[in-house]
């Protein structure tokens, strides 16, 4: 076998490619540089051995290790939960009247609360809470059944006028469409947003009011919680304030319905988010 | 074509750097001294930080992210501090590399002290030079495998006190040092030892010229730092060349004893002039010394030497002096550029209050209408007491008059932040319906933040969102 070319000036052997006489000289890589790039091919099969990496026709090689991210979650999960369980357990063990002052549990529970939130109502009452037509805002202290704790956990546990929980909040308004004419009907919504009316002069919309409203909305429209009647004296509208909205509600009601969410949710999850609700801004 | 490939690999060829004595040898001991010394000890210094705090001089807090220096305490946020002090080093390598070439690599470079620690270790234990090229060429014997095993576990010890030391540096070390005694602490702890020892024992004994000269970036980027007036390591060819046997006539004064080569960690000849391989340490500088000085000639055939030199000294003038050739344009830009980036960190560090807010504005909604018509902004606010004690703070906002504040949660206006933590806070702003404020669309508003121990006050400026259809 030939030797390979030396250089004549450097003494150093050539590559033996010759451009128009000029000669490329050898600079060798280190040996060790190899041996590294050819353990770093074998690390990298078996890496695909160990762990989950070909894909098949449904789901993909598991690995001899038997990783999976999901199981890793879980654990995270699982690791997260023994670290709050003592909140956890205080959450469940205190009474919800009595919850505020105990600064770590409610912070752990408006947290908690929050995730709960985002994940369970934000579909309805949005993002931020701010809700919309027919979807309760629960950022302000307007509220239909009660903003204490207590009232509006109740509300979460049990929800509002499903047919799945029996302690479900119900109220229902009369379609009065059906009762009076649409002249009386536009009177009335020209008259509910003078509401509340303290002395002065009373039209017909206030005798209809009287005769028809009042027994649920009160005599001045101030709403009563027991029955789940809105407050029509206030600045919030849950179906919207104008003439149009007031007349189509009054002709034709509305019925809006929440899940019973104790029947989903556990009850820790129940309480943070009632108390989330009620840290926004609203509650009482 | 005739002629076979030649081979594209080649094995290390091991270096045997021979002893040497010196200034520069001396200077490099006084150096690796104070190196291993700072690394080793520095853990172990204790600061006290009162009772909430660790009391370790110097910890990376990882878990509580934080960074202790000292008197310093460096949050995430003021991740600035590392990113200028990163520039600092920087502008620091490229100061030190224009003045005097790869000062770095051949005193400080922690493979270059590691690796002299370890030829130490070599030479102690297998004998200098001559003994170990004899030693490497023999076959194994019952002598040579106890030499090989005894060298082996001590830069294994080595590297273990190495790897050992480094985690100091994340957990009180102390504490951390009885976990390793009780063979109780973390796995994360043992596993950073196990990869660090594993290093410092292949770098620093077996890879050792083959980091620098394969693995480094640094010697592919200093020729860009360097310039004609920058000092390394060179040798007088003027003078040396043609070298030649003591007392022959017509030759230089090397008389090729190959000193310089045998002294050599990195395993060239410095007589080839300036090479990517050549760290600088300044190592052949010694060794030709001592043999000028037995040949009664004077010293500095090898030395400290810039490019503009030759031309000066083959033309008979004199030599510049050393601090002609660094304070130059270049080194005293990066000199300005270095001073100006430490002043102005120190100039921050110094002026980072004890308490601090942000405020970020709930923008979903923007506003929310209360069922008196009066409009309420919910605002995050997260306040931070660096106090290494629980303080209270008052929390207030001005703008309007009409303005009112709540804190969610409590009916005060003050609420205790934890020491040396960040508090987030809800808090509520609320304009009464019918108000200007209430109606105007936004209106520049002011949070203030006091410390009500020491008044130290704080504010971030914000906007309250007012209502326009109604």
């Amino acid at each position: 076998m030939d030797k390979p070319r030396v250089d004549k000036l450097t003494g150093r052997e050539t590559m033996g490619h010759d451009f128009d006489g000029i000669e490329e000289l050898n600079t060798p890589m280190p040996r060790w540089w190899l041996i590294t790039f050819y353990l770093t091919i074998i690390w990298g099969v078996a890496y695909t051995i160990a762990y989950p990496a070909w894909p098949m026709i449904s789901g993909a090689t598991a690995g001899l290790l038997g990783y999976s991210t999901r199981a890793e979650v879980a654990e995270q999960i699982a690791r997260h939960d023994a670290a709050n369980a003592d909140l956890t357990e205080a959450l469940l063990a205190v009474d919800l009247a009595a919850l505020e002052p105990q600064a770590d549990v409610h912070r752990y529970a408006v947290a908690r609360g929050g995730a709960v939130f985002r994940a369970q109502c934000s579909q309805c009452h949005g993002a931020g809470a701010a809700g919309g037509p027919g979807y309760p805002n629960l950022l302000d202290n307007d509220w239909l059944w009660g903003g204490d704790l207590t009232n509006v956990a109740f509300s979460v546990r049990h929800g509002i006028r499903n047919d799945t929980d029996t302690d479900a909040r119900w109220s229902q308004m009369p379609a009065f469409g059906e009762i009076l004419s649409p002249e009386e009907i536009e009177s009335l919504a020209d008259f509910i947003p003078t509401l509340p009316v303290i002395g002065g002069e009373r039209g017909g919309g206030a005798t209809l009011f009287a005769e028809n409203c009042a027994s649920c909305h009160g005599a001045n429209g101030t709403g009563d919680r027991e029955q789940g009647a809105p407050n029509l004296a206030d600045a919030i509208w849950l179906y919207g304030g104008d003439r149009d909205s007031l007349i189509e509600t009054i002709t034709y009601s509305r019925f809006g319905v929440m899940p019973a969410w104790g029947q989903r949710l556990s009850e820790e999850d129940v309480r943070a988010v009632s108390t989330y609700v009620h840290s926004l801004g609203g509650g009482e | 074509m005739t002629d076979s490939s030649p081979s594209l690999y080649a094995a290390r060829e091991p270096v045997f750097p021979r002893r040497v004595k010196g200034r520069f040898r001396n200077l490099k001991w006084v150096i690796m001294a104070l190196t291993l010394g700072v690394y080793y000890l520095t853990p172990w210094i204790r600061w006290d930080r009162g009772p909430n705090l660790p009391d370790q001089a110097v910890l990376v807090d990882l878990a509580n992210r934080r960074f202790y220096f000292f008197w310093i305490e460096i949050w995430p946020h003021e991740f600035y501090f590392v990113a200028g002090l990163l520039i600092m080093a920087g502008l620091g390598l490229f100061l030190f590399t224009s003045a005097l070439g790869r000062v770095w690599c051949g005193y400080t470079c922690p493979q270059t002290v590691w690796t002299d620690l370890f030829i130490l270790v070599e030479r102690w234990i297998e004998g200098d030079r001559n003994a170990r090229v004899k030693l490497h060429r023999s076959p194994w014997s019952l002598r040579k495998a106890r030499l090989r095993v005894t060298k082996w576990v001590v830069w294994a010890l080595i590297g273990l006190a190495t790897g050992g030391a480094w985690v100091f540096y994340f957990a009180d070390a102390p504490t951390l040092a009885a976990q390793f005694a009780t063979l109780s602490a973390p796995p994360v702890a043992w596993i950073t030892v196990a990869v660090l020892t594993a290093t410092t024992f292949v770098l620093g004994g077996f890879m050792r010229e083959q980091v620098c000269i394969y693995m480094c970036p640094w010697p592919r980027i200093q020729g860009a730092m360097m310039d004609n007036d920058t000092l390394t390591v060179a040798y007088r060819d003027w003078r040396g060349e043609p070298r030649g046997k003591l007392h022959k006539e017509g030759v230089g004064d090397c008389v090729d004893c190959m000193a310089c080569v045998n002294v050599c960690p990195m395993g060239i000849d410095i007589r080839d002039g300036q090479q990517m391989e050549c760290i600088t340490c300044a190592l052949c500088i010694d060794a030709c010394d001592d043999v000028m000085a037995k040949l009664g000639r004077p010293r500095g055939l090898i030395d400290y030497l810039a490019l503009s030199d030759e031309a000066r000294e083959r033309a008979g003038e004199p030599p510049k002096r050393p601090w002609q050739h660094i304070f130059r344009p270049r080194t005293i830009l990066y000199t300005a550029l270095w001073s100006a980036i430490g002043l102005a960190m120190l100039y921050t560090l110094f002026i980072r209050p004890e308490i601090e807010m942000t405020v970020a504005p709930v923008r979903n909604p923007t506003y929310v209408v209360m069922s008196d018509g009066a409009v309420q902004n919910a605002f995050e606010l997260r306040l931070r007491n660096k106090n290494g004690e629980p303080r209270m703070f008052g929390v207030h906002v001005s703008g309007d008059l009409a303005l009112r504040l709540r804190i969610e949660g409590t009916p005060y206006s003050a609420i205790e932040v934890p020491a040396d933590d960040t508090l987030k806070l809800r808090v509520y702003v609320t304009a009464p319906g019918g108000s200007a404020v209430a109606r105007t669309a936004t209106t520049d508003i002011r949070f203030w933040v006091e410390d009500n121990q020491s008044g130290e006050r704080a504010y971030k400026n914000s906007i309250f969102n007012g209502r326009t259809d109604g």
